[in-house]
């Protein structure tokens, strides 16, 4: 019987020929990632562990992004837990203030993400690498622990829906309408303990930032993880950014899947998910007719901090103010990311339109800081999740959008096209 | 080994933002952590929960963010075991990585309700609600999975391999 991509780079990790869906492996792992959140539970967790070492130093990654630059004290002790440890243990890649980006943006921008990876992540988006071909997932804290002490992790092999992606979007119909319209066609428990696996003629026409974004959001179907083909643009990706040797593994002809669902990207307009489950999703058209006043917008985040989600808000943005009253957060994802928008002059666009420019954090997508919500206010973000209470207040809410949507309202002051 | 408690009762999709909202992630005692166990959607939970309590939900538990402090707080606060229709991925990794018991049942998440005395074996998967006198068969764990339980986790079955 024929496997998945998934499948098959689980086979190759696991050092076995084949692997069916259901069956518990134990998989070499590529890379082990946690932030300024998890890797402190972690980090405790590695003590009781009768190695004292971890498995190899090149091959964790601890990046602090969640509550940096430290936000206050308790922060801090956590982040300085997580530096002394990385110093102890010789852990090469360390991302503190001044290297550190939003992990997903930064990981596979460093290089060390690649196609073929089997890599575990104590964040819940490090499914994002499947853009690049590579298996990735969330784990909790005790499972990063583990990987850092073992170099292995346990799986049970995932089974697979199969989106077949045909067509071509519209101008600025993005990655980030493409998934949101899946989660709301799917659900957030559409895809549970499964892979999402895309393919397809109409995967030429998405940029590897819009992949990056589909991938990313796998997990707000409940996937295991979303993976992408390994095609020229992703070679040329890889190889701009990494030295290392990177594998291309594909389905195999006669591979089973559960569900196989066709996106036509052409039929797609900009989606919004409104509060409180990403799968409340409506396209503009819809919302637009509610006339939805919003008292902040967030541009950013490990979905859409790239610099394409950049371009587009200053393209929107250029010439125009943000609405009065309105808060404009722009957060791009990575230090690199943040250079190449002042070079460009995104900066000083977003500045002169009246929004803020921030350092790479991921802060109020999770309601850490940097622009949390009162109670009865509404925000409209690029972000990935709105759930209760999730950016703040618990009578807050949350509209989810691509930054073309998120910049276009920040102008209008409620949900509109842009 | 058996769970008896009397039970709180979700709906579907109870993310981890809501079990231990994330502006509370800074703090690293386990105790302090879990008085604000489910407070964006209960804030009687805290104040009622007992030791040995059961907590019962709908479909996809613990969605959301992969943060094990959800499955931490939940243990913390004396809720001797979760049943669910279905558990999201990671919350059921973590639940089983740190040792708190978890059992995936569609019949007993939907008929179950609020304050039921509820009887739970694991050794069977057999779950009696005592108040009404159902009983409901619960997904048995699999065999690789009850040796991580009886290792009281992750790090006991890696640190006795």
């Amino acid at each position: 019987m024929g496997m998945t991509m998934t499948q098959k780079i689980l086979a190759s990790h696991a050092g076995l020929n084949e692997v069916k869906a259901g069956q518990l492996i134990e998989a070499d792992l590529d890379l082990v990632l946690g932030n300024d959140i998890t890797s402190p539970v972690a980090i405790n967790v590695f003590q009781g562990f009768k190695e004292t070492k971890v498995f190899n130093k090149e091959k964790i990654a601890l990046v602090m992004d969640h509550f940096t630059p430290s936000k206050d004290v308790k922060s801090a002790e956590n982040v300085k837990q997580c530096r002394e440890f990385a110093a102890a243990q010789g852990i090469v890649n360390y991302f503190d203030v001044g290297q550190m980006g939003i992990e997903h943006a930064l990981i596979p921008e460093k290089g060390l993400a690649v196609a073929g990876d089997c890599i575990i992540g104590a964040d819940s988006h490090t499914c994002t690498y499947g853009a690049l071909g590579a298996f990735s997932t969330g784990v909790g804290s005790t499972d990063m622990a583990a990987g850092m002490c073992t170099g292995k992790a346990w799986f049970k092999v995932p089974s697979a829906i199969k989106f077949n992606i045909v067509g071509k979007p519209s101008e600025y119909v993005s990655g980030k309408d493409v998934i949101l319209h899946i989660i709301g066609k799917i659900g957030v428990d559409g895809a549970l303990y499964r892979s999402m696996e895309f393919v397809g003629e109409g995967i030429k026409n998405l940029s590897m930032d819009d992949r990056f974004t589909i991938a990313n959001m796998a997990i707000e179907a409940g996937g295991k993880n979303g993976i992408f083909p390994v095609d020229e643009l992703a070679v040329e990706y890889i190889k701009a950014h990494s030295k290392r040797e990177y594998k291309v593994f594909e389905a195999d002809p006669d591979a089973v899947y559960d569900e196989e669902i066709t996106i036509d990207l052409s039929t797609l307009e900009s989606t919004v998910s409104c509060p409180h489950l990403p799968e409340n999703t409506k396209t503009i058209t819809e919302i637009e007719k509610e006339n939805i006043e919003v008292q902040q917008a967030v541009i950013g985040s490990c979905t859409n901090g790239r610099i394409s989600d950049l371009r587009v808000a200053a393209k929107v943005l250029k010439g125009k103010k943000v609405a009065k009253n309105l808060r404009c957060i722009i957060i791009p994802g990575t230090q690199e990311i943040y250079l190449q928008a002042v070079k460009e002059g995104l900066v000083e666009t977003f500045i002169e339109a009246g929004a803020i420019v921030s350092t790479p954090t991921c802060g109020p997508c999770l309601g850490g800081h940097m622009g949390i919500l009162a109670k009865g206010e509404r925000c409209i973000s690029t972000t990935n999740r709105n759930f209760v209470g999730r950016m703040g207040h618990v009578d807050s809410e949350i509209y989810l959008a691509s930054p073309a949507v998120a910049a276009a309202s920040a102008v209008a002051g409620k949900i509109v096209r842009p | 080994m058996k769970a008896k408690g009397s039970v709180f009762k979700y709906g579907d999709n109870v993310d981890t933002d809501v079990i231990i909202p994330a502006r509370y992630l800074n703090i690293m005692d386990k105790a302090e952590l879990a008085t604000h166990t489910m407070e964006d959607i209960d804030t009687e939970f805290v104040k009622k929960v007992k030791k040995n309590d059961i907590m019962v939900a709908g479909k996809n538990f613990g969605c959301g963010s992969s943060r094990e402090h959800a499955p931490m707080v939940i243990k913390e606060s004396g809720i001797s075991c979760v049943i669910a229709e279905t558990f999201a991925r990671i919350f059921y990794r973590n639940a089983i990585n740190i040792g708190l018991p978890i059992i995936e049942c569609e019949e007993a998440g939907k008929a179950i309700k609020a304050g039921d005395e509820v009887e739970v074996d694991f050794d069977t998967g057999k779950i009696t609600d005592l108040t009404t006198g159902e009983s409901f068969m619960g997904q048995a764990f699999p065999e690789f999975m009850q040796k991580i339980i009886s290792s009281n986790g992750l790090v006991g079955y890696i640190n006795n391999k």
